[in-house]
């Protein structure tokens, strides 16, 4: 039984369709990252999962339990840790925790409590306002407290959003010790490199439908191929290289400063200038080619 | 109904309205309200002196002697109660809640826990009528020191805040659910709060008013309470149990308003 199964999933905000026909399934024990840009449907996605949002149209099992009829219940089983901080800052770490343990129905609330401070590594400031908690900490504080009745399955939304890289760094420990021990973890995410190291398999969203599913090597093999070449230089021959590429029938993209060339590898050798940067194929050149260049 | 959830080889019960989640987040509003409690007690003590002091002895000595047979000092004292109620109940109700799931998002943190939104309504409702029900009786003990007699029967005055506080405190969410900025209480505040504590019979009685707006205040919960609360000093009515259920009436339809507007504002 998947953790989660969304088949034909449709749901609109008025005229704004955020999740159209979207079919995901994620295996147990997987952390699977859900990537794409800003306004893809990732968030809506997360919050019909919790049942916080109730779909137009499709079926949605979570645990083998449907939604949302059975939402209450299978909140029981997972944990959310949403993109914002919303803690409370005037009272303490530990008491941050309590509320949620109880909210969870954890069998013991002070074991859970412990528990969930060892895992943020804020046993010693367990006593401590929130309020008083660097943003690193707080971060650490809202993901344990997401995991604070020891969840099957974990909902992370963009779990690292303006972060600084030391607190980043920080939080893809957590979650990776999380992935070790076994729990499916849904991740949304826009950063790439965060996907590309703490997911197993990656889907890539756009306009609230999956396009795009697999392991991010695969994905890198079958969309960008081997190499990619990055040619820098004004914008006029920067577009003169791309026209020719184009002409040639060679997959090219913006790369802010530069211009991208996909499966370097098949493209012809002399459209290639010397001073060309060679490099490995990345998940951020499927990323773009399969999302468009354009943010919204 | 209820349903048995196994996770990670135990067992929970979760009951579709469930105890134990209004327990959960009634135990959040606990933790933080051991954060501002001294300031909350403070004014809750400090408000009905001061308007007793005013009132009561400014107007009581000079003006008004007695109301109804009662010394205005105690009349107000009484009276103040529908005062401390709206006031420590729709108030507290209408911003809290706002702040909450508008600036805050702490309601989307409580309902992606097996917490529905009836529960996390009832919850703050709860909460609010507890501490009203604490702080209605504080203008009674105030009262005390100007001579107000105490009774047996006054220990049913903190359920009768109790019930208008929970309908009040209902009344507040519902409001806080439909408002679009925090700036539009101000119309709740002048067009509905203000003149139905203005009409509750707290200053003056009700009987000096026209035919018409002496019917009017029939349906104002607050003069209701009043009533009560003096029948509760100075002896009851049998009509007061007509009140009494009047007040369970209009504080269960306002919860049951309040969770369905929640509703329609936290599961879109």
């Amino acid at each position: 039984m998947p953790a989660i199964e969304l088949i034909g999933v449709k749901k609109a905000f008025g005229e704004i369709q955020a999740v159209n026909d979207l079919n995901l399934e994620v295996p147990q024990g997987i952390c699977l990252g859900l990537l794409g840009p800003n306004g893809a449907g990732k968030s809506t996605t997360m919050r019909i999962l919790t049942g916080q949002s109730i779909a137009d149209e499709g079926t949605i099992k979570v645990l083998g339990m449907d939604l949302p009829e059975q939402a209450k219940f299978a909140r029981a089983r997972m944990g959310v840790v949403p993109q914002l901080d919303n803690l409370d800052v005037d009272v303490t770490v530990e008491q941050n925790l309590a509320v949620f343990a109880r909210l969870y129905r954890a069998p013991s609330v002070p074991e859970a409590v412990d528990r969930a401070l060892e895992i943020a590594r804020l046993t010693d400031r367990r006593k401590d306002s929130v309020g008083e908690l660097s943003g690193g900490m707080r971060r650490r504080l809202l993901l344990a407290r997401g995991l604070v009745h020891d969840p099957e399955l974990v909902l992370l939304d963009e779990p690292t959003v303006g972060l600084d890289p030391q607190i980043r760094t920080q939080l893809w420990t957590l979650i990776d010790g999380l992935r070790t021990a076994g729990s499916t973890i849904l991740m949304s995410t826009h950063y790439i490199e965060e996907a590309e190291r703490l997911a197993d398999e990656v889907a890539v969203m756009t306009a609230g439908a999956v396009i795009a599913r697999g392991k991010p090597a695969d994905l890198i093999k079958e969309h960008a191929g081997a190499r990619t070449v990055e040619i820098y230089g004004p914008p006029h021959e920067l577009e003169e290289h791309r026209d020719r590429f184009n002409t040639a029938g060679v997959s090219v993209r913006a790369a802010g400063p530069a211009i991208a060339v996909l499966a370097a590898e098949d493209a012809p050798r002399e459209l290639i200038p010397d001073h060309a940067v060679d490099r490995a194929a990345s998940l951020e050149d499927v990323f773009v080619k399969l999302t468009g260049e354009d943010a919204e | 109904m209820s349903e048995v959830v196994t996770t990670r080889g135990r067992t929970i019960r979760i009951r579709r309205f469930d105890r134990a989640a209004i327990g959960a987040v009634m135990s959040r509003e606990v933790a933080n309200f051991r954060t501002f409690w001294k300031g909350t007690t403070f004014n809750s003590l400090l408000d009905p002196t001061i308007y007793l002091l005013a009132f009561g002895l400014g107007l009581g000595t000079t003006i008004v002697g007695d109301v109804e047979g009662i010394p205005y000092v105690q009349f107000v004292g009484t009276g103040m109660v529908a005062t401390a109620v709206i006031f420590s109940s729709a108030l507290p109700a209408m911003f809290g809640t706002f702040v909450k799931y508008h600036f805050q998002k702490t309601y989307d943190a409580i309902l992606a826990t097996p917490v529905d939104t009836e529960e996390l309504v009832t919850a703050e409702a709860l909460w609010i009528a507890l501490r009203s029900g604490f702080y209605g009786t504080f203008p009674i003990i105030v009262t005390f020191f100007f001579g107000l007699p105490p009774e047996p029967t006054m220990v049913l005055i903190p359920l009768f805040c109790f019930v208008t506080a929970f309908g009040f405190a209902s009344f507040g969410i519902a409001v806080a659910a439909k408002a679009q900025k925090i700036d539009q209480f101000n119309y709740v505040t002048t067009t509905c709060i203000t003149p139905l504590f203005l009409v509750a019979g707290t200053f003056f009685p009700i009987s000096g008013l026209p035919q018409g707006a002496q019917v009017v205040a029939q349906f104002n919960p607050l003069y209701q309470l009043v009533e009560l609360v003096r029948g509760a000093a100075f002896g009851f009515e049998s009509v007061d149990v007509l009140r009494l259920v009047a007040l369970i009436i209009f504080s269960l339809v306002l919860w049951r308003l309040a969770i369905r507007f929640m509703t329609q504002r936290l599961i879109d």
